[in-house]
């Protein structure tokens, strides 16, 4: 099992490295003449290559990724071009606010489809063309056109939960909860959609499995043979989705934090790309790649102890 | 005795022509809701062709009076929040959204395809470099990578749906990569590679033909998520404002979400609309496509029922017993029909009026070819009919009890306890995810009531019982890493953990080696005389039934056409079907003997020798 | 002596293990076995016996790492994808399962057609070439423009069959070809199969589980266990006088479909077995 576990961080470790030499070589090389882009038009030659200086852009880029690097390791990506904030500091002050959104709105897939992809499979009929009506609205309506809706029915219209800002739980619960109500619903939805397709089918696939007439066979009551044998069997594919959708919901969280004026990480990325600030950009990426990958490593896990397959292999 | 004369070849009588190969997209059309989405996707591509002649005005033409105008004579939808006509920057969307789309659908299904293609066909280091690549750039949030482009390339429409088709093409390669692993190990396959075909060839004829209506469904559903991410960015504010897209006219429309709620609509429902249209084109074309891939999947379980009312009933042949039958009846079933719904609404009987006794301590065997309904039978006196499956008519008696009649909640009670189940398949019958001794366990505790430590004693002892040689070890083991003739023994000492009254095996023996059969018949045997069962026996091997039955009923068709004690049956066999499967048996023929050639009889070649 | 057509000498398969340190798996230890023109040589076995391995080795779908495979004298253990093709015309295979040997989204045509096509044979003469087929294996003339799911799965055995044909081979390798049939099915197929040898000439190379199977169709029998050939001979032999003790336990763990007999062969396997324990 530590095997297991060390392999996986050793991979993702890989892959961090990867995602940033790319990154890098592209944001730093496909710029152009970055320092006249931070002093604007009016600047002189002079003053431009001074800048240029200033910023060591004037050296191979090679040995920038190297300085890079070795400030990474040490927690230090640098400080932003335009703000002067650091980095880390930037990110940080964004990522618990939309770490409790994206969380939250997983936990909400999980359960919701667990619950609606079950009854689904087992029960057919009227739960079953819900979910697969849900499916459909869900996979086709984007979540940030789904977010405006909301915000203009039940926020505007109703008065039920504040259209825009954010109010952290340690601060105020309930204040929270009016204020994160609404964008987790306009990101799960997809989510919700995504996942309960995926476990009715894998519920549906498992009911066929010949084990299950064996179990029945025992007289193993049918709600044991569901919630024990069957589900479990039917996690694994589900858990694989959910780990895809994560990844999606990051990114689906940018906008949505949008929609409702939420200082998440979104309202950096949107201001770092507009401006070009590229230490930032750098920074917001080591940061989702770190999330996936430690997100991508608990799915493992739950798969290793979910499937035996996996956890001796 | 082969091919007897009374028959015509059956095998040469080809079924009925199925319907099914009418082509896929032609069945789609079908249904009414892909049509309807196929004819506004229509109508979208072709405003979108024609936007220059439909839009009355440039949607870029900033008219600074018009700036949040109403609908009017002169802008039919109004005007937005830069005085630009909102009805031709709609008519203009279409193009430039449905292009930016088109630019990353096509993107991601060439590098898809072709690398699915290549590592799924070619595997080794291919499949290796692809592999972490596309692990790579799913590890990666795609908004986040957009946002990040844009930093550097600025705002392009085109480049950013390149970049973005670059990212979605694992959706392409995992969708062909899974088919073409798959296929690759097809025989049909080895077949062609056998038959002198080239890669090129086989790729083209065997792979893509079956890759080909995946592709479509998933170009759907990737088209819809490049739009729907490209209205999102442009939503952002991140947009080329020169380009009409719907995403800029969303964001616009945001903007002036508290003036003009109406601007917000136009794009909205364009997205909306385009995007529900292709995911319910999509939706239909899997339905059809799982539909027509349906029967051969049925088909391939061999256990699919095939019986046909078809048949006129004969009369059963009875042979006579040799002496009064003793011993109490265990099971007595009368007249059992077993149906299943047919797609036409009506009832399709694969099990007619079927009538056997089983006294206790006796094996009575049914025997078929597969779809003689013989499963059918077994699994009905369980009550554990697949899905759809129905006792139509008849009864069942085992205790004084009519088990077609008990309700689910009896009958889970005597289920286990009362009447306990061998299948026929050892591996696919275990629970993949849970311990050997987890699984004996389990039944033990709730049908006996006792505890935990009782029942791993009680299993323990059961496994030793029935010839496993590390009971402990074997406890403790995942189904996995057992043997399959250890898996059936598994099986067996959880038939028998009970202590049953009647024992339903089908086919307990059909997938071992031949010295593994044997060994599990004997097993199989001596249980049987210790515990005094009474056994249902299902079986297509007349070998298994010789060894084992007391008594023997033969099916054919649903319906079982002579029954009778063991050896009178094999002796004199009266039912034409009965004499045509015992003659059918090798055993019976004579060996082909020494090739005879020209002249001269080959010898055993000097290789010819005991080693 | 007929002409020898298949002479395997002393061959070895190797599987590469998975990952880096994989052992690799040895399918075949140094096996050898000939087949002549016309004759039909048995391979049985239980499984992991090797025996379909021996049959893959002989197509080229199966690593040869030592030994050689030789046909009509010329080594084909590592022959190259041009050499494999010329071969097509020569060795042929029918696989065991009926539902996946045929691609289901070709009609019987198009499949029967694929090995011609290759050959460039024209289209008049290539669709006569399908008839003659169709009337091989006796199969109805209109069989032609229907997909594989259409046929039952002997049916499908006789379209494996006849794809098999099309190029007019001299050896047939036959892997479990009858094991997926019915009892009375699997009968029709072999008495198909040793018709056409005697009316063609072409030489078999049957790999079947089943004892009773394999000495009705062979002229000789190889039985394997382990991944070797333990027993070799002529076929009457070896199925029923069999001398190695894997044989003798293979023969007498088969139940025959008589319940006297059987009863006698049970005490015969039980007094067998208790003999070699000792």
């Amino acid at each position: 099992m530590i095997a297991f576990i060390v392999r996986r961080l050793l991979t993702g470790l890989v892959l961090l490295a990867a995602i940033t030499t790319f990154g890098f070589t592209l944001l730093y090389l496909g710029g152009g003449d970055i320092a006249r882009k931070i002093l604007g038009e009016s600047a002189d030659a002079q003053t431009v290559a001074q800048k240029s200086h200033e910023l060591g852009l004037d050296r191979p880029v090679l040995a920038q990724y190297g300085d890079w690097v070795a400030h990474a390791f040490s927690g230090d990506f640098g400080s932003s071009w335009f703000t002067g904030q650091t980095v880390s500091a930037a990110i940080f002050s964004r990522l618990s606010v939309t770490l409790s959104l994206v969380i939250g709105t997983v936990l909400v897939v999980a359960v919701v489809s667990v619950v609606l992809g079950v009854l689904a499979a087992t029960k057919r009929g009227w739960i079953d063309k819900v979910a697969q009506l849900l499916a459909i609205l869900g996979h086709a309506i984007p979540g940030f056109l789904f977010a405006v809706g909301l915000v203009l029915f039940f926020a505007l219209t109703l008065g039920w939960f504040d259209p825009t800002g954010y109010v952290p739980f340690t601060e105020d619960p309930t204040g929270w909860v009016k204020t994160v109500t609404l964008p987790v619903i306009a990101l799960a939805l997809g989510g919700i959609a995504n996942v309960t397709q995926q476990i009715r089918g894998a519920v549906i696939d498992a009911l066929r499995n010949d084990y299950v007439r064996t179990l029945r066979s025992h007289g193993i009551p049918e709600r044991r043979v569901i919630l024990k044998h069957v589900l479990r069997n039917a996690a694994g594919p589900a858990l694989a989705v959910l780990a895809v959708i994560f990844v999606g919901l990051l990114g689906g969280a940018v906008i949505v934090e949008q929609v409702f004026a939420i200082p998440g990480l979104g309202q950096v990325a949107v201001q770092a790309t507009t401006q070009g600030d590229i230490p930032l950009v750098m920074g917001l990426l080591v940061a989702t790649g770190v999330i996936v990958i430690v997100f991508n490593l608990l799915v493992d896990l739950a798969q290793g102890w979910l499937n035996p397959k996996v956890r001796l292999s | 005795m082969i091919s007897p004369a009374h028959t015509t070849d059956p095998e040469i009588v080809v079924a009925p022509r199925d319907a099914s190969k009418v082509s896929l997209f032609r069945r789609v059309l079908r249904n009414p809701l892909a049509v309807a989405s196929m004819g506004f996707l229509a109508i979208a591509v072709i405003t979108a062709l024609f936007a220059h002649f439909l839009a009355p005005h440039d949607p870029n033409t900033a008219v600074i009076q018009n700036v949040l105008a109403p609908p009017n004579s002169e802008n039919l939808l109004g005007a937005d929040g830069a005085g630009r006509d909102v009805l031709s920057r709609l008519i203009f969307g279409a193009q430039f959204s449905l292009a930016g789309a088109l630019v990353a659908l096509l993107t991601s299904m060439i590098i898809g395809v072709s690398g699915g293609l290549l590592a799924g066909y070619f595997g080794k280091w291919i499949d290796t470099a692809w592999t972490w690549v596309i692990s790579l750039m799913m590890a990666l949030p795609t908004i986040i990578v957009l946002l990040a482009a844009r930093a550097v390339v600025g705002p392009s429409l085109w480049l950013s749906m390149l970049i973005f088709g670059v990212m979605l093409s694992p959706a392409f390669f995992r969708l062909v990569y899974a088919s073409v692993t798959a296929v690759r190990n097809e025989l049909y396959v080895d077949a062609a590679r056998v038959s002198g075909l080239g890669d090129g060839r086989i790729i083209a004829v065997h792979i893509l033909s079956v890759v080909r209506a995946p592709i479509v469904i998933q170009s759907a559903i990737v088209g819809g998520i490049a739009l729907a991410v490209q209205s999102g960015l442009e939503f952002l504010g991140l947009g080329d404002i020169n380009v009409p897209t719907w995403g800029s006219m969303l964001s616009d429309g945001f903007t002036n979400l508290y003036t003009s709620p109406m601007l917000i609509l136009w794009p909205a429902l364009a997205i909306g609309l385009t995007l529900i249209s292709l995911t319910l084109l999509a939706n239909s074309l899997r339905d059809e496509l799982e539909r027509s891939n349906a029967p051969r999947k049925q088909r391939r379980k061999a256990k699919a029922p095939a019986a046909t009312e078809a048949e006129a009933p004969s009369e059963i042949i009875r042979h006579e017993e040799s002496g009064a039958p003793d011993g109490e009846v265990v099971l007595e079933v009368t007249n059992l029909s077993v149906g299943y719904p047919s797609p036409d609404g009506g009832l399709k009987k694969v099990v007619h009026d079927v009538s056997l006794t089983v006294r206790r301590g006796e094996v009575h065997g049914l025997v078929g070819e597969s779809g003689s309904g013989k499963t059918q039978t077994a699994w009905s006196i369980l009550r554990l009919l697949p899905e759809g499956g129905k006792i139509v008519g008849g009864s069942i008696h085992f205790q004084g009890r009519d088990l077609a009649k008990v309700s689910e909640r009896d009958m889970q009670k005597i289920r286990g306890r009362s009447i306990a189940y061998i299948p026929q398949e050892p591996m696919s019958n275990l629970d993949p995810s849970f311990t050997i001794g987890s699984q004996l366990v389990e039944p033990m505790q709730i049908q006996l009531g006792i505890s935990a430590k009782e029942a791993k004693e009680r299993a323990l002892s059961l496994l030793a019982r029935v010839g496993i040689p590390h009971p402990e070890r074997t406890f403790a083991a995942y189904p996995h890493e057992v043997s399959g003739g250890m898996a059936q023994r598994v099986l067996i000492a959880g038939a028998i953990s009970c202590n049953p009254d009647l024992l339903i095996a089908d086919e307990p023996t059909t997938a071992l080696d031949v010295t593994v059969q044997a060994e599990v018949l004997d097993l199989l045997r001596d249980l049987q005389k210790e515990f005094r069962m009474a056994v249902v026996l299902v079986t297509h091997n007349f070998g298994v039934v010789a060894d084992l039955c007391d008594r023997v009923s033969v099916m054919r068709l649903g319906r079982i056409v002579e029954t009778g004690p063991t050896e009178p049956i094999f002796e004199s066999p009266r039912h034409p079907y009965t004499q045509e499967l015992l003659g059918a048996i090798l055993s019976e023929a004579e060996p082909r003997g020494p090739l005879v050639t020209a002249g001269n009889s080959a010898s055993p070649s000097p290789k010819g020798a005991v080693r | 002596m007929s002409e020898l057509l298949l002479d395997v000498q002393n061959v070895t398969v190797e599987y590469p293990g998975h990952g880096f340190r994989g052992n690799p798996f040895r399918a075949l230890h140094s096996v050898s076995v000939d087949v002549h023109r016309g004759e039909c040589v048995g391979l049985v076995g239980e499984s992991g016996s090797g025996k379909t391995t021996l049959g893959r080795a002989v197509l080229g779908l199966a690593p040869v790492t030592d030994g050689q495979v030789l046909f009509r004298g010329e080594d084909i253990a590592h022959a190259s994808r041009t050499d494999r093709r010329r071969l097509a015309s020569d060795i042929q295979v029918v696989f065991q399962d009926p539902y996946t040997s045929l691609n289901p989204s070709l009609t019987v045509e198009q499949i029967l057609s694929e090995p011609l096509d290759v050959r460039k044979v024209p289209r008049s003469e290539s669709s006569k070439r399908i008839k003659d087929l169709f009337d091989m294996v006796r199969l109805p003339a209109d069989a032609g423009n229907r997909l594989p799911r259409e046929f039952s799965g002997g049916q499908r055995q006789r379209i494996a069959i006849a794809r098999a044909l099309a190029l007019q081979p001299a050896l047939i390798v036959c892997d479990e070809p009858v094991s997926a049939l019915d009892l009375s099915t699997q009968a029709r197929v072999l008495e198909l199969f040793k018709d056409i040898q005697e009316q063609t000439q072409v030489a078999y190379l049957f790999v079947s589980h089943d004892l009773e199977v394999v000495r009705h169709i062979s002229h000789r029998v190889a039985v394997m266990y382990r991944g070797e050939i333990v027993e070799f001979g002529d076929g009457d032999q070896v199925t029923s006088r069999p001398q190695h003790p894997y044989t003798q336990r293979l023969f007498f763990a088969a139940p025959v479909a008589d319940p006297k007999a059987q009863a006698r062969r049970r005490e015969e396997r039980r007094q067998l077995l208790a003999a070699q324990n000792a």
